[in-house]
């Protein structure tokens, strides 16, 4: 099953081999692994996608947090976090494509159901700008192949994601959540906990 | 070191290097010069307190300085160049990091200005060793050395601890910076965010242990490292459970105790695997459920709970699925489960001894069996020898005084099933990496570090030769080191893999050695060659009192085997015994 996992890390030279090395040596395919600056200083903010067993998630993370380089781990579920994805594709649309010259009007038409942009414009082809959930994404990439269009280039960027805030917990069942008693804590500086916090038993999961 | 009268003086990079180590209490450091850490090499003689032991192979430094830290529970420290000298060190911190030894390595890089360019003898060791450290530096300025290596020092030696390499450019060796000890400091060790044992989880292991009829303790490396020695032995007692050990967790508890079973798993004797077996209830204090202790995991002790007592929470389910994990320094966790175990709870009363009365009713059959307790026969048995060894340790009243230090392979497993320790740290052995080798220099490092006690090397004659280059530094160190060769002509835990499993097919497995003791003659070292049992207590006593490095060429019985041994992918309680009609065993005619 896919995991998610979002780690603030130092942002310092070979912190990224750290954890790809940690993920090659437990034999785990990274489904993807974006990195960039965060709202600290010196601090990566890394959301990493992998594709492993159900139980391998604790051990993962736990792996995760004992490289000196790691701040914080913290393993999120669809419906605790916003997931976003940022996709380019490239599509064939132009006179000597099946659809002629009116390919590109229809390809308009489904980049706006899609809430899709278009971003550049070739005699030969269009290039589609989404950002969203990765299903729908695919549910693009999809109808895009069905209607007949032959879809150039994707580049993906690869999962982003961020725990929601604090929400009452009528609006955590309307989205799904388990009510959790203290769903932040693995997110937060271990420093900056007060020392007699019980944890919630993670092997209760 | 050069006095200032200064607060922070200002030192080369190389300068700050060494008064970082001495302000860390460092007085021994294992290593070998080369171009990229000569700087440091030639700041040595400021150092006068810093004793630097002259290696004949980096691999040995690295492996010496583990000795040392497990002799000592501090921090070993050694050094090598950059490139071919930095690369030898691999199998020395793998080693260390398998078995959670806290060292620090120094290696000296190229020239920052010429980092990743090829240049003679460079090499990307922090790339290399990042496996296989727990975390690694790379230095390019003398500003950030102090930091580093203090850092370096907390990391090794803080939560489970572990191999450290810092990584000094030559150019940042030759700068120069201003040195402040105290401004250095790292931040305060970060325990783990899931490191701390909950009260719930504590109360479930009350209950679990209050109700079990069938407890066992395995106790591992942890127990050692936590420096928990005495509470394990105190909940034992108190609630009469019985331990098992880890090669590792071997010197945790007195083996004389009577509640210590020994070695447990694939060389374990086979009271303790069963009694393993059949728990209700696994008590694992600083262990990890290696496959050498657990055999097949699908038939591991199937109608126990288990409750795991470990500092590192990635190992936590890793092997073996627990009922109860409580995350800590195993020190701390006994400290608040077992004032709750005593309070207002009777410890178990008449099933307890009737579960202790079950494992040692099963001892009486296998003791029979046991070469150990078979007349002297005219052959020479390594166990026999290691048996002996033991025996005339205790007997002088030395045991709290000997250090083990055993190379990997038959003997190793011998030495576990005969040598009785008494005394944590008084066992040092490469259990998780395996690695042939290591006695010898990790025994200089035992021996620098602990010059009042009696070292002994006990290695194979495979194992042996891997390093026996060592035996100059222990000359050159005036050392004074037992070495007991356990000479049986075979590479023999591969001889007897190949006689269980390949059909007597042994490829590769019988070895040539050169005669050890003209060896050892040729480096200065007195020795003597054993062939009947009726030697091997005087040799023992004559090498113990010399005063000097001693070896003991001991000629066992070529095909012999340790038993019991279980196979490969079976359980722990199916156990290969030593044959019933082992030709061996058979008394000489003319006897």
């Amino acid at each position: 099953m896919l995991h998610t996992f979002v780690a603030l890390v130092q942002d310092r030279p070979g912190v990224l081999t750290r954890v790809a090395s940690l993920f090659r040596r437990l034999n785990i395919n990274i489904v993807s692994l974006t990195v960039g600056e965060s709202e600290r200083p010196d601090t990566s903010r890394m959301t990493i996608v992998c594709d492993a067993h159900e139980n391998a998630a604790h051990r993962i993370r736990a792996s995760l947090y004992k490289l000196e380089t790691t701040i914080s781990v913290d393993e999120v579920n669809r419906t605790e976090a916003v997931v976003r994805e940022l996709c380019l594709i490239k599509v064939a649309a132009g006179p000597n494509q099946p659809h002629g010259l009116h390919s590109r009007s229809q390809i308009f038409e489904l980049a706006q159901v899609f809430r899709a942009r278009v971003v550049d414009l070739a005699p030969e082809s269009i290039m589609l700008e989404m950002t969203g959930s990765a299903s729908k994404i695919e549910g693009l990439l999809q109808v895009l192949g069905e209607s007949g269009y032959s879809i150039l280039e994707v580049s993906r960027t690869g999962r982003m994601a961020m725990r929601r805030g604090h929400h009452t917990s009528r609006v955590l069942q309307a989205l799904g959540t388990r009510p959790t008693l203290n769903p932040s804590v693995f997110a937060e500086d271990p420093d900056a906990l007060p020392s007699d916090q019980t944890l919630p038993n993670i092997f209760d999961e | 070191m050069a006095d200032s009268n200064n607060a922070n003086p200002t030192l080369t990079g190389s300068e700050i290097l060494l008064a970082t180590l001495a302000g860390e209490g460092i007085t021994t450091v294992f290593g070998y010069p080369g171009g990229a850490i000569l700087p440091v090499y030639d700041s040595l003689r400021k150092f006068p307190t810093i004793h630097h032991v002259l290696v004949r192979h980096e691999q040995s430094a690295a492996h010496m300085a583990d000795g040392y830290a497990r002799a000592t529970g501090r921090v070993g420290v050694c050094m090598a160049t950059s490139g071919p000298g930095a690369t030898n060190l691999v199998t020395g911190l793998a080693t260390a990091m398998m078995d959670s030894i806290p060292i620090v390595a120094i290696t000296g890089q190229v020239s920052s200005k010429v980092l990743g360019t090829d240049a003679f003898q460079e090499i990307d060791i922090t790339g290399i060793t990042l496996p296989i450290t727990k975390h690694n530096f790379l230095v390019t300025r003398a500003e950030q050395i102090a930091t580093a290596v203090r850092e370096a020092f907390q990391i090794a030696r803080s939560g489970r601890p572990g191999p450290v390499l810092v990584d000094i450019t030559k150019d940042a060796q030759q700068a120069t910076a201003a040195f402040d000890f105290d401004a250095a400091r790292p931040r305060p060790y970060r325990p783990h965010p899931m490191l701390r044992a909950e009260s719930s989880s504590i109360q479930e292991a009350v209950t679990l242990i209050q109700q079990a009829k069938r407890p066992v303790i395995l106790a591992g490396h942890g127990v050692v490292e936590s420096g928990a020695e005495t509470q394990v032995l105190a909940l034992a007692e108190a609630h009469q459970i019985p331990i098992a050990s880890t090669l590792l967790g071997l010197d945790a508890v007195p083996a004389n105790h009577p509640l210590s079973l020994g070695l447990m798993g694939m060389h374990g004797e086979s009271w303790v695997n069963h009694a393993i077996q059949q728990a209700d209830l696994l008590l694992a204090f600083g262990m990890r459920f290696d496959d050498r202790v657990t055999g097949n995991l699908s038939k591991y002790s199937p109608n126990s709970k288990k409750i795991h007592v470990e500092i590192d929470p990635s190992e936590i389910n890793k092997n073996v699925w627990v009922d109860v994990a409580l995350i800590g320094d195993l020190k701390e966790v006994l400290s608040l489960l077992t004032p709750l175990l005593s309070a207002g709870n009777q410890p178990r009363g008449a099933d307890g001894s009737e579960w202790l009365k079950q494992i040692r009713a099963s001892k009486g059959n296998a003791s029979v069996r046991d070469i150990i307790n078979l007349p002297d026969n005219g052959h020479l048995y390594a166990a026999h020898v290691i048996h002996d060894i033991w025996h005339e340790a205790a007997a002088a009243g030395r045991l709290d005084q000997t250090i083990i230090v055993t190379d990997v392979g038959q003997h190793q497993m011998w030495e576990a099933q005969y040598f009785k320790h008494q005394a944590p740290r008084s066992l040092i052995t490469s259990g998780g990496l395996g690695t042939m080798g290591f006695a010898l220099p990790a025994a200089i490092g035992a021996k620098t570090a602990c010059p009042e006690k009696d070292v002994w090397v006990i290695v194979g004659d495979g194992g042996f030769q891997m390093t026996a280059a060592e035996l100059s530094t222990i000359v050159q160190e005036k050392l004074a080191i037992n070495i007991a060769v356990i000479n049986n002509g075979f590479l023999g835990m591969v001889r007897q893999w190949q006689e269980a499993i390949y059909d007597k097919n042994y490829s590769a497995s019988p070895i040539l050695s050169p005669d050890f003791v003209l060896l050892a003659a040729a480096h200065g070292i007195a020795g003597a060659t054993v062939r009947k049992r009726a030697d091997v207590i005087p040799h023992a006593t004559l090498a113990r009192t010399s005063g000097k490095p001693f070896l003991i060429n001991f000629l066992v019985e070529k095909e012999d085997g340790v038993y019991p041994m279980i196979a490969p992918g079976s359980a722990l309680h199916e156990m290969l015994r030593r044959p019933q009609h082992d030709p061996l065993l058979e008394l000489p005619e003319d006897l």
